[in-house]
Protein backbone atom coordinates (compact mmCIF):
# COMPACT_ATOMS: atom_id res chain seq x y z
CA UNK A 1 0.00 0.00 0.00
CA UNK A 2 1.01 3.46 -1.01
CA UNK A 3 2.36 5.33 1.89
CA UNK A 4 0.75 8.39 3.29
CA UNK A 5 2.54 10.82 2.48
CA UNK A 6 2.87 9.21 -1.32
CA UNK A 7 -1.07 9.52 -0.96
CA UNK A 8 -1.14 13.01 0.52
CA UNK A 9 1.20 14.56 -2.51
CA UNK A 10 -0.94 12.52 -5.19
CA UNK A 11 -4.17 14.29 -4.08
CA UNK A 12 -2.48 17.55 -3.71
CA UNK A 13 -1.40 17.22 -7.66
CA UNK A 14 -4.99 16.03 -8.43
CA UNK A 15 -6.37 19.05 -6.64
CA UNK A 16 -3.97 21.47 -8.93
CA UNK A 17 -4.77 20.16 -11.74
CA UNK A 18 -8.60 20.47 -10.59
CA UNK A 19 -7.71 23.71 -10.35
CA UNK A 20 -6.70 24.53 -13.96
CA UNK A 21 -9.43 23.01 -15.37
CA UNK A 22 -11.99 24.46 -13.65
CA UNK A 23 -10.49 27.51 -14.35
CA UNK A 24 -9.99 26.60 -18.24
CA UNK A 25 -14.24 25.63 -18.30
CA UNK A 26 -15.25 28.85 -16.88
CA UNK A 27 -12.76 30.62 -19.69
CA UNK A 28 -13.97 28.26 -22.52
CA UNK A 29 -17.86 29.46 -21.36
CA UNK A 30 -16.97 32.91 -21.41
CA UNK A 31 -15.75 33.02 -24.85
CA UNK A 32 -18.49 30.53 -25.86
CA UNK A 33 -20.45 33.43 -25.53
CA UNK A 34 -18.89 36.04 -27.46
CA UNK A 35 -18.05 32.92 -30.25
CA UNK A 36 -21.83 32.46 -30.46
CA UNK A 37 -22.38 36.12 -30.97
CA UNK A 38 -19.92 36.40 -33.37
CA UNK A 39 -21.63 33.48 -35.40
CA UNK A 40 -24.95 35.00 -34.75
CA UNK A 41 -23.87 38.41 -36.02
CA UNK A 42 -22.62 36.84 -39.22
CA UNK A 43 -25.72 35.09 -40.15
CA UNK A 44 -27.45 38.08 -41.57
CA UNK A 45 -24.94 39.10 -44.35
CA UNK A 46 -24.11 34.89 -45.24
CA UNK A 47 -28.07 34.72 -45.51
CA UNK A 48 -28.77 37.40 -47.94
CA UNK A 49 -26.28 36.92 -50.25
CA UNK A 50 -27.02 33.37 -50.25
CA UNK A 51 -29.99 34.79 -51.65
CA UNK A 52 -28.85 37.06 -54.06
CA UNK A 53 -26.60 33.78 -55.66
CA UNK A 54 -28.98 31.14 -55.99
CA UNK A 55 -31.41 34.07 -57.78
CA UNK A 56 -28.59 35.02 -60.04
CA UNK A 57 -27.56 31.65 -60.37
CA UNK A 58 -30.76 30.63 -61.21
CA UNK A 59 -31.67 32.83 -64.09
CA UNK A 60 -27.33 32.39 -65.95
CA UNK A 61 -27.40 29.32 -67.84
CA UNK A 62 -23.81 27.76 -67.00
CA UNK A 63 -22.27 27.60 -70.35
CA UNK A 64 -17.93 27.77 -71.39
CA UNK A 65 -18.21 31.07 -70.79
CA UNK A 66 -19.83 31.00 -67.45
CA UNK A 67 -17.43 32.07 -64.44
CA UNK A 68 -15.57 28.43 -63.49
CA UNK A 69 -16.50 28.90 -59.75
CA UNK A 70 -19.93 28.35 -61.03
CA UNK A 71 -19.43 26.23 -63.49
CA UNK A 72 -16.60 24.18 -62.36
CA UNK A 73 -13.26 23.52 -64.58
CA UNK A 74 -15.27 20.85 -66.29
CA UNK A 75 -13.28 18.14 -64.54
CA UNK A 76 -13.71 16.47 -61.59
CA UNK A 77 -10.37 14.69 -60.67
CA UNK A 78 -8.41 16.69 -57.82
CA UNK A 79 -10.35 17.50 -54.99
CA UNK A 80 -8.80 20.17 -52.76
CA UNK A 81 -10.04 19.73 -49.00
CA UNK A 82 -9.85 22.84 -46.82
CA UNK A 83 -9.75 21.52 -43.26
CA UNK A 84 -10.56 24.41 -40.31
CA UNK A 85 -9.14 22.87 -37.05
CA UNK A 86 -8.65 24.83 -33.88
CA UNK A 87 -5.05 26.60 -32.73
CA UNK A 88 -5.11 24.92 -29.50
CA UNK A 89 -5.48 21.12 -28.04
CA UNK A 90 -7.64 20.37 -24.64
CA UNK A 91 -10.84 20.61 -26.40
CA UNK A 92 -11.76 16.98 -26.63
CA UNK A 93 -12.63 15.45 -29.47
CA UNK A 94 -13.36 18.76 -31.44
CA UNK A 95 -10.08 18.53 -33.75
CA UNK A 96 -9.74 14.33 -33.62
CA UNK A 97 -13.65 14.46 -35.52
CA UNK A 98 -12.75 17.28 -38.07
CA UNK A 99 -10.03 15.56 -39.38
CA UNK A 100 -11.29 11.89 -39.07
CA UNK A 101 -14.25 13.31 -41.45
CA UNK A 102 -11.53 15.03 -43.79
CA UNK A 103 -9.73 11.65 -44.02
CA UNK A 104 -12.50 9.69 -44.57
CA UNK A 105 -13.46 11.91 -47.56
CA UNK A 106 -9.86 11.32 -48.56
CA UNK A 107 -10.62 8.03 -48.58
CA UNK A 108 -13.50 8.02 -50.64
CA UNK A 109 -12.21 9.53 -53.40
CA UNK A 110 -9.07 7.87 -53.44
CA UNK A 111 -11.31 4.69 -53.72
CA UNK A 112 -12.71 6.23 -56.55
CA UNK A 113 -9.35 7.07 -58.45
CA UNK A 114 -9.50 10.76 -57.82
CA UNK A 115 -6.50 13.11 -56.55
CA UNK A 116 -6.50 14.32 -52.58
CA UNK A 117 -5.03 17.54 -51.71
CA UNK A 118 -5.67 19.11 -48.40
CA UNK A 119 -5.21 22.78 -47.35
CA UNK A 120 -4.79 23.15 -43.21
CA UNK A 121 -6.44 26.23 -42.27
CA UNK A 122 -4.94 26.02 -37.98
CA UNK A 123 -2.30 24.14 -36.34
CA UNK A 124 -4.19 21.33 -35.19
CA UNK A 125 -5.21 20.12 -38.91
CA UNK A 126 -1.08 19.36 -39.10
CA UNK A 127 -1.43 15.86 -38.00
CA UNK A 128 -2.98 15.41 -41.54
CA UNK A 129 0.66 15.59 -42.46
CA UNK A 130 1.94 12.51 -41.11
CA UNK A 131 -0.72 10.83 -43.24
CA UNK A 132 -0.46 13.08 -46.26
CA UNK A 133 2.54 14.81 -46.54
CA UNK A 134 2.88 15.34 -49.74
CA UNK A 135 -0.86 16.09 -50.53
CA UNK A 136 -0.89 18.67 -47.99
CA UNK A 137 -0.71 21.93 -50.43
CA UNK A 138 -0.31 24.77 -47.91
CA UNK A 139 -0.34 25.72 -43.57
CA UNK A 140 -2.50 28.52 -43.35
CA UNK A 141 -0.53 30.33 -40.16
CA UNK A 142 -3.46 31.31 -37.99
CA UNK A 143 -1.94 31.37 -34.63
CA UNK A 144 -1.80 35.40 -34.45
CA UNK A 145 -5.26 35.55 -34.77
CA UNK A 146 -7.42 35.93 -31.60
CA UNK A 147 -11.19 36.72 -32.95
CA UNK A 148 -11.76 35.78 -36.71
CA UNK A 149 -12.45 38.80 -38.66
CA UNK A 150 -13.72 38.69 -42.42
CA UNK A 151 -10.72 39.62 -43.87
CA UNK A 152 -9.00 36.69 -42.06
CA UNK A 153 -11.38 34.39 -43.90
CA UNK A 154 -10.96 36.29 -47.11
CA UNK A 155 -6.94 35.86 -47.34
CA UNK A 156 -7.99 32.25 -47.02
CA UNK A 157 -10.64 32.47 -49.85
CA UNK A 158 -8.26 34.64 -52.42
CA UNK A 159 -5.34 32.23 -51.92
CA UNK A 160 -7.70 29.36 -52.69
CA UNK A 161 -9.65 30.94 -55.46
CA UNK A 162 -5.97 31.79 -56.77
CA UNK A 163 -5.05 27.73 -56.85
CA UNK A 164 -8.32 26.78 -58.49
CA UNK A 165 -7.78 29.60 -61.60
CA UNK A 166 -3.87 28.12 -61.39
CA UNK A 167 -5.72 25.12 -61.91
CA UNK A 168 -4.30 23.19 -59.07
CA UNK A 169 -7.52 21.72 -58.46
CA UNK A 170 -11.35 20.81 -60.00
CA UNK A 171 -13.52 20.76 -56.29
CA UNK A 172 -12.81 21.99 -53.19
CA UNK A 173 -14.29 20.75 -49.93
CA UNK A 174 -14.29 22.73 -46.94
CA UNK A 175 -14.56 20.71 -43.29
CA UNK A 176 -15.09 22.23 -39.93
CA UNK A 177 -17.42 21.83 -36.98
CA UNK A 178 -21.18 23.19 -37.23
CA UNK A 179 -21.96 24.28 -33.90
CA UNK A 180 -24.99 22.84 -32.53
CA UNK A 181 -25.31 23.45 -29.10
CA UNK A 182 -22.48 23.98 -26.17
CA UNK A 183 -23.01 19.80 -25.71
CA UNK A 184 -23.30 19.30 -29.87
CA UNK A 185 -20.73 19.81 -32.22
CA UNK A 186 -21.08 18.18 -35.99
CA UNK A 187 -18.35 18.10 -38.43
CA UNK A 188 -19.28 18.40 -41.15
CA UNK A 189 -17.99 18.53 -44.49
CA UNK A 190 -19.42 21.01 -47.67
CA UNK A 191 -18.82 21.30 -51.22
CA UNK A 192 -17.90 25.51 -51.63
CA UNK A 193 -16.31 25.08 -55.10
CA UNK A 194 -17.91 24.84 -57.71
CA UNK A 195 -20.27 27.15 -55.95
CA UNK A 196 -23.49 24.62 -55.32
CA UNK A 197 -26.76 26.11 -56.25
CA UNK A 198 -29.30 25.17 -53.90
CA UNK A 199 -31.83 22.87 -55.40
CA UNK A 200 -34.91 25.29 -54.35
CA UNK A 201 -33.29 28.16 -56.94
CA UNK A 202 -36.10 27.30 -59.13
CA UNK A 203 -39.00 27.80 -56.71
CA UNK A 204 -36.79 30.79 -55.34
CA UNK A 205 -37.32 32.87 -58.59
CA UNK A 206 -40.88 31.89 -59.03
CA UNK A 207 -41.83 33.59 -55.65
CA UNK A 208 -41.37 36.79 -56.31
CA UNK A 209 -41.58 40.02 -58.07
CA UNK A 210 -38.26 39.20 -59.25
CA UNK A 211 -39.50 39.71 -62.66
CA UNK A 212 -38.46 43.41 -63.46
CA UNK A 213 -35.06 43.41 -61.81
CA UNK A 214 -32.44 45.53 -63.39
CA UNK A 215 -29.07 44.86 -63.23
CA UNK A 216 -25.95 46.94 -62.99
CA UNK A 217 -23.75 45.54 -64.83
CA UNK A 218 -25.80 42.15 -66.79
CA UNK A 219 -25.64 39.06 -64.32
CA UNK A 220 -22.89 37.49 -65.25
CA UNK A 221 -20.18 40.67 -64.11
CA UNK A 222 -22.70 40.57 -60.71
CA UNK A 223 -21.89 37.04 -60.38
CA UNK A 224 -18.28 36.58 -61.48
CA UNK A 225 -17.86 39.44 -58.70
CA UNK A 226 -20.14 37.88 -56.00
CA UNK A 227 -19.32 34.39 -56.37
CA UNK A 228 -15.07 34.91 -54.77
CA UNK A 229 -16.99 36.54 -52.23
CA UNK A 230 -19.60 34.01 -51.95
CA UNK A 231 -16.48 31.58 -51.01
CA UNK A 232 -14.98 34.23 -48.63
CA UNK A 233 -18.40 34.32 -46.42
CA UNK A 234 -18.74 30.33 -46.72
CA UNK A 235 -15.17 29.98 -45.19
CA UNK A 236 -15.80 33.03 -42.81
CA UNK A 237 -18.86 31.24 -41.76
CA UNK A 238 -17.03 27.92 -41.00
CA UNK A 239 -14.61 29.68 -39.26
CA UNK A 240 -16.87 31.18 -37.14
CA UNK A 241 -19.35 28.19 -36.42
CA UNK A 242 -15.70 26.36 -35.44
CA UNK A 243 -14.61 29.23 -32.81
CA UNK A 244 -17.81 28.92 -31.16
CA UNK A 245 -17.62 24.29 -31.64
CA UNK A 246 -14.35 24.58 -30.09
CA UNK A 247 -15.19 26.39 -26.80
CA UNK A 248 -18.25 24.72 -26.52
CA UNK A 249 -16.40 20.93 -26.58
CA UNK A 250 -13.26 22.34 -24.52
CA UNK A 251 -16.15 23.63 -22.39
CA UNK A 252 -17.61 20.31 -21.89
CA UNK A 253 -13.93 18.40 -22.02
CA UNK A 254 -12.74 20.38 -18.67
CA UNK A 255 -16.20 19.97 -17.05
CA UNK A 256 -15.71 16.13 -17.46
CA UNK A 257 -12.22 16.26 -16.15
CA UNK A 258 -13.03 18.36 -13.56
CA UNK A 259 -15.74 16.16 -12.78
CA UNK A 260 -13.06 13.26 -12.94
CA UNK A 261 -10.66 15.26 -10.72
CA UNK A 262 -13.12 15.37 -7.72
CA UNK A 263 -14.16 11.53 -7.98
CA UNK A 264 -10.52 10.80 -7.90
CA UNK A 265 -9.58 12.95 -5.01
CA UNK A 266 -12.81 11.32 -3.32
CA UNK A 267 -11.57 7.84 -4.22
CA UNK A 268 -7.78 9.03 -2.63
CA UNK A 269 -9.19 10.74 0.30
CA UNK A 270 -10.77 7.52 1.13
CA UNK A 271 -7.62 5.32 0.99
CA UNK A 272 -5.73 7.97 2.87
CA UNK A 273 -8.03 7.85 5.45
CA UNK A 274 -8.31 3.94 5.66
CA UNK A 275 -4.05 3.94 5.58
CA UNK A 276 -3.93 6.32 8.16
CA UNK A 277 -6.63 4.36 10.45
CA UNK A 278 -4.80 0.92 9.39
CA UNK A 279 -1.48 3.13 10.82
CA UNK A 280 -2.85 4.44 14.04
CA UNK A 281 -4.41 0.70 14.64
CA UNK A 282 -1.28 -1.09 14.15
CA UNK A 283 0.40 1.36 16.34
CA UNK A 284 -2.46 1.09 18.98
CA UNK A 285 -1.83 -2.82 18.66
CA UNK A 286 2.07 -2.76 19.06
CA UNK A 287 1.54 -0.31 22.88
CA UNK A 288 -1.09 -2.63 24.16
CA UNK A 289 0.80 -5.82 23.00
CA UNK A 290 4.11 -4.18 24.47
CA UNK A 291 1.70 -3.11 27.63
CA UNK A 292 0.85 -6.23 27.80
CA UNK A 293 4.17 -8.25 27.76
CA UNK A 294 5.78 -6.46 30.70
CA UNK B 1 -40.04 56.22 -45.74
CA UNK B 2 -37.85 53.68 -47.33
CA UNK B 3 -36.51 50.62 -45.47
CA UNK B 4 -32.64 50.71 -45.05
CA UNK B 5 -30.31 48.21 -44.09
CA UNK B 6 -26.55 47.94 -44.47
CA UNK B 7 -24.99 44.45 -43.26
CA UNK B 8 -21.22 42.97 -43.17
CA UNK B 9 -20.20 40.17 -43.02
CA UNK B 10 -19.43 40.68 -38.96
CA UNK B 11 -22.92 42.09 -38.19
CA UNK B 12 -25.81 43.84 -39.35
CA UNK B 13 -24.88 47.47 -38.96
CA UNK B 14 -27.68 49.65 -39.69
CA UNK B 15 -31.31 48.50 -39.81
CA UNK B 16 -33.89 51.53 -40.36
CA UNK B 17 -36.25 53.73 -41.89
CA UNK B 18 -34.96 56.80 -43.85
CA UNK B 19 -35.40 59.17 -46.62
CA UNK B 20 -33.14 58.52 -49.04
CA UNK B 21 -29.84 57.04 -49.44
CA UNK B 22 -27.15 57.42 -52.42
CA UNK B 23 -25.41 54.50 -53.39
CA UNK B 24 -22.29 54.77 -54.95
CA UNK B 25 -22.94 52.47 -57.96
CA UNK B 26 -20.11 50.23 -60.25
CA UNK B 27 -21.68 52.69 -62.70
CA UNK B 28 -22.58 55.90 -61.86
CA UNK B 29 -23.98 56.64 -58.21
CA UNK B 30 -28.19 56.48 -57.76
CA UNK B 31 -30.43 58.02 -55.10
CA UNK B 32 -32.98 55.17 -53.70
CA UNK B 33 -36.18 56.66 -52.18
CA UNK B 34 -39.32 55.05 -51.08
CA UNK B 35 -40.97 52.66 -53.97
CA UNK B 36 -37.85 52.46 -56.30
CA UNK B 37 -37.79 50.12 -58.80
CA UNK B 38 -36.39 46.44 -58.44
CA UNK B 39 -32.38 46.99 -58.95
CA UNK B 40 -29.20 44.69 -58.12
CA UNK B 41 -25.82 46.54 -58.47
CA UNK B 42 -22.22 46.23 -57.81
CA UNK B 43 -21.24 48.70 -55.36
CA UNK B 44 -18.10 50.72 -55.93
CA UNK B 45 -15.33 51.18 -52.65
CA UNK B 46 -16.77 54.85 -51.56
CA UNK B 47 -19.45 57.20 -50.17
CA UNK B 48 -23.16 56.04 -48.84
CA UNK B 49 -24.89 58.93 -48.40
CA UNK B 50 -27.87 58.46 -46.09
CA UNK B 51 -30.48 61.27 -45.67
CA UNK B 52 -32.56 60.28 -42.92
CA UNK B 53 -35.34 63.30 -43.57
CA UNK B 54 -35.66 65.69 -46.50
CA UNK B 55 -33.76 68.29 -46.26
CA UNK B 56 -31.77 67.10 -43.38
CA UNK B 57 -28.05 66.66 -42.86
CA UNK B 58 -26.90 64.02 -44.43
CA UNK B 59 -24.79 61.20 -42.76
CA UNK B 60 -21.69 59.98 -44.63
CA UNK B 61 -20.50 56.43 -44.29
CA UNK B 62 -17.39 54.79 -46.34
CA UNK B 63 -18.20 51.06 -47.58
CA UNK B 64 -15.63 48.86 -49.09
CA UNK B 65 -16.25 45.69 -51.55
CA UNK B 66 -20.46 46.03 -51.77
CA UNK B 67 -23.73 45.15 -53.62
CA UNK B 68 -26.44 46.39 -53.40
CA UNK B 69 -30.39 45.55 -54.04
CA UNK B 70 -33.76 47.12 -53.88
CA UNK B 71 -36.60 45.17 -54.06
CA UNK B 72 -40.37 45.84 -52.54
CA UNK B 73 -39.10 45.78 -49.32
CA UNK B 74 -36.37 48.26 -49.67
CA UNK B 75 -32.67 48.81 -49.90
CA UNK B 76 -29.93 46.17 -49.03
CA UNK B 77 -26.40 47.37 -48.76
CA UNK B 78 -24.09 43.89 -48.37
CA UNK B 79 -20.18 45.28 -47.60
CA UNK B 80 -17.03 44.45 -46.80
CA UNK B 81 -16.43 46.88 -44.46
CA UNK B 82 -18.52 49.88 -43.59
CA UNK B 83 -17.34 52.85 -41.62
Amino acid sequence: MASLKALKVRINSVKSTQKITKAMKMVAAAKLRRAQDAAQNGRPYADRLEKVVASLASKVTVSESSPKLLGGTGKDQVHLLVVATSERGLAGAFNTNIVRAARRKAEELERAGKTVRFYIAGKKGRVLKRFYGNAVVADHEMGAIKYVSFDDAKAIAEDIVARFHAGEFDVAHLFYAKFVSALVQDPVGQQIIPVAVPANAETLQKTGAEAAVEYEPDEESILADLLPRNVAVQIFRALLENAASEQGSRMNAMDNATRNAGDMINRLSIQYNRTRQAAITTELVEIISGAEAL
Amino acid sequence: MLHFELVTPEKLVRSEDVFMVTVPGTEGDFGVLEGHAPIMSTVRDGALVIYRTQGGAPETLTVQGGFAEVNERGLTVLAEHAA
